[in-house]
């Protein structure tokens, strides 16, 4: 046995110790207050919390993302940051034609990233209301 | 004790010292919570606690207590599955990104080539920590809160990887170790300050910190996404911001500040002296900056960061191959 794989072999026990102590951990910390807790009963204590109120209606209902737009977006650079991922890695191997490659990628970004926000893409928010008299 | 080969010993050592990572990890949270509290009321002229133990020491022990004693509430408007999973999530997810941070030398759980993407990934899932959470509690504040949260992760996480590449590029690799080792002569904080400065914002916003606390504003949703959490549920949150805090701080020491590398000292010590600093510092952080308007974080993040941390990439990889030497 060689003094790589020992500690190879050392270092996966390690992770999986660590994996499970850290559920263990986890799961007793969720389950064991349910264990040492008192128990109370109340009208008020079954309805969801509005400040003191009546609620009006539940949390379960349509509700607008206004940002969604730049959800989609996010998407789209999210995977294209991966692309760049593996060029950082490989800088020095792929010298510079990869640099270049990465140079017209980035751009490019960077130009979809100028569209986007000059069309208004990224502006979800109201407009700001022009100062007058309050309706 | 002939079981006792000198491989079995080895494995035990790695074992023990993995367990003594996690402990330290959760107590040291643990500890923060007292010591923010400490901290914010010397910048704010109170005392902040000091009333249990010498110099309110045992504030921890009194605090524990008292919350594993507390109701474990489930409300009867919340998805039951979903609302126990949130905390377990929110918890396990930031201490498992604990494996590939390398204390010193030779001391740390998983020394893997994918070391940095490891804790993308889990950065990524603790995301849902918070969706889930904000979305079974049944709540109108809560989901508010966790849309919030939905925001915030649009606007952080597209330049949170591509921060931190500079840093994969100068030292040619994900592995921690590796990145520590190419730190030798200079701190990556010199060449890569606009990704420190980027990978600080994402940091903070991971850990749902104030200035990015758009998720749980007290004054404005009353907690968000845990308001309907209670007893040591809530403390997972709790306890999971902090360890939260703990990790980007022990991170941005390993990838920016050389991480067990300094003169005099042994290198644990260095490395301990680095994160508290840093703790120090989001701790600072939320004494003293306002809260930001969420689409405005938003629009920061898209318009200043991704193309700082995009230019501050294509700047990196040019000089990389401008100073290598030729032929190499």
């Amino acid at each position: 046995m060689s003094q790589t794989a020992t500690a190879l072999i050392a270092e996966q026990w390690a992770v999986g110790v660590f994996v499970l102590a850290v559920l263990t951990l986890c799961v007793f910390t969720a389950g064991v207050a349910s264990l040492l807790g008192g128990r109370s009963w109340g009208r008020a204590k079954s309805l969801p919390f509005e400040s003191g109120v009546v609620g009006a209606g539940s949390a379960r209902q349509r509700f607008s993302v206004k940002f969604y737009l730049v959800a989609m977006l996010f998407v789209i650079f999210d995977i294209e940051a991966v692309f760049l991922f593996g060029w950082a890695v490989a800088v020095r191997e792929v010298g510079w034609s990869g640099f270049w490659g990465a140079a017209v990628f980035i751009l490019i970004l960077l130009a979809g990233l100028i569209y986007d926000s000059r069309v208004g893409a990224l502006d979800w928010a109201p407009r700001r209301r022009p100062p007058g008299p309050a309706t | 004790m002939s079981w006792l080969t000198p491989m079995v010993m080895e494995v035990l050592i790695a074992m023990s010292q993995a367990l003594v990572i996690l402990l330290g990890a959760l107590l040291l949270g643990a500890v923060m919570t007292v010591v923010e509290r400490r901290l914010l009321g010397l910048w704010q002229d109170r005392y902040g606690p000091n009333r249990v133990g010498p110099f309110g020491s045992l504030q921890l022990v009194a605090d524990m207590i008292k919350i594993l004693f507390k109701e474990d509430w489930i409300p009867p408007f919340a998805d039951r599955a979903l609302f126990v999973l949130a905390p377990v999530i929110g918890m396990a997810s930031l201490l498992l990104a604990f494996m590939i941070i390398p204390l010193t030398p030779n001391w740390g759980v998983a020394d893997w080539h994918i070391g940095l993407l490891f804790f993308f990934a889990m950065a990524g899932i603790n995301v849902y920590a918070v969706l889930l959470g904000g979305w079974s509690s049944g709540n109108k504040y809560a989901l508010l809160g966790a849309m919030r949260a939905t925001a915030q992760t649009l606007s952080y996480e597209v330049f949170m990887g591509l921060s931190l590449m500079g840093v994969v590029a100068l030292a040619g690799s994900f592995n921690m170790r590796d990145i520590v080792a190419a730190q030798q002569g200079l701190w990556f904080i010199v060449p890569q300050f606009f990704g420190f400065c980027t990978f600080l914002i994402a940091g903070v916003a991971v850990t749902h910190r104030h200035p990015f606390d758009q998720p749980e504003a007290e004054q404005e949703l009353a907690d968000g996404y845990h308001i309907e959490y209670a007893g040591m549920k809530f403390g997972m949150f709790f306890i999971g911001e902090y360890i939260g805090m703990v990790l980007v701080s022990a991170l941005i020491v390993t990838l920016f500040f050389g991480g067990w590398l300094g003169p005099w000292l042994p290198p644990f010590v260095w490395f301990a002296l680095k994160t508290a600093a840093l703790l120090v510092l989001f701790v600072l952080l939320r004494a003293s900056l306002p809260r930001p308007r969420y689409d405005r974080m938003m629009s920061f993040g898209w318009r200043v960061c991704l193309p700082l941390t995009l230019i501050n990439l294509l700047v990196t990889g040019a000089a990389i191959l401008l100073l290598a030497p030729a032929g190499t």
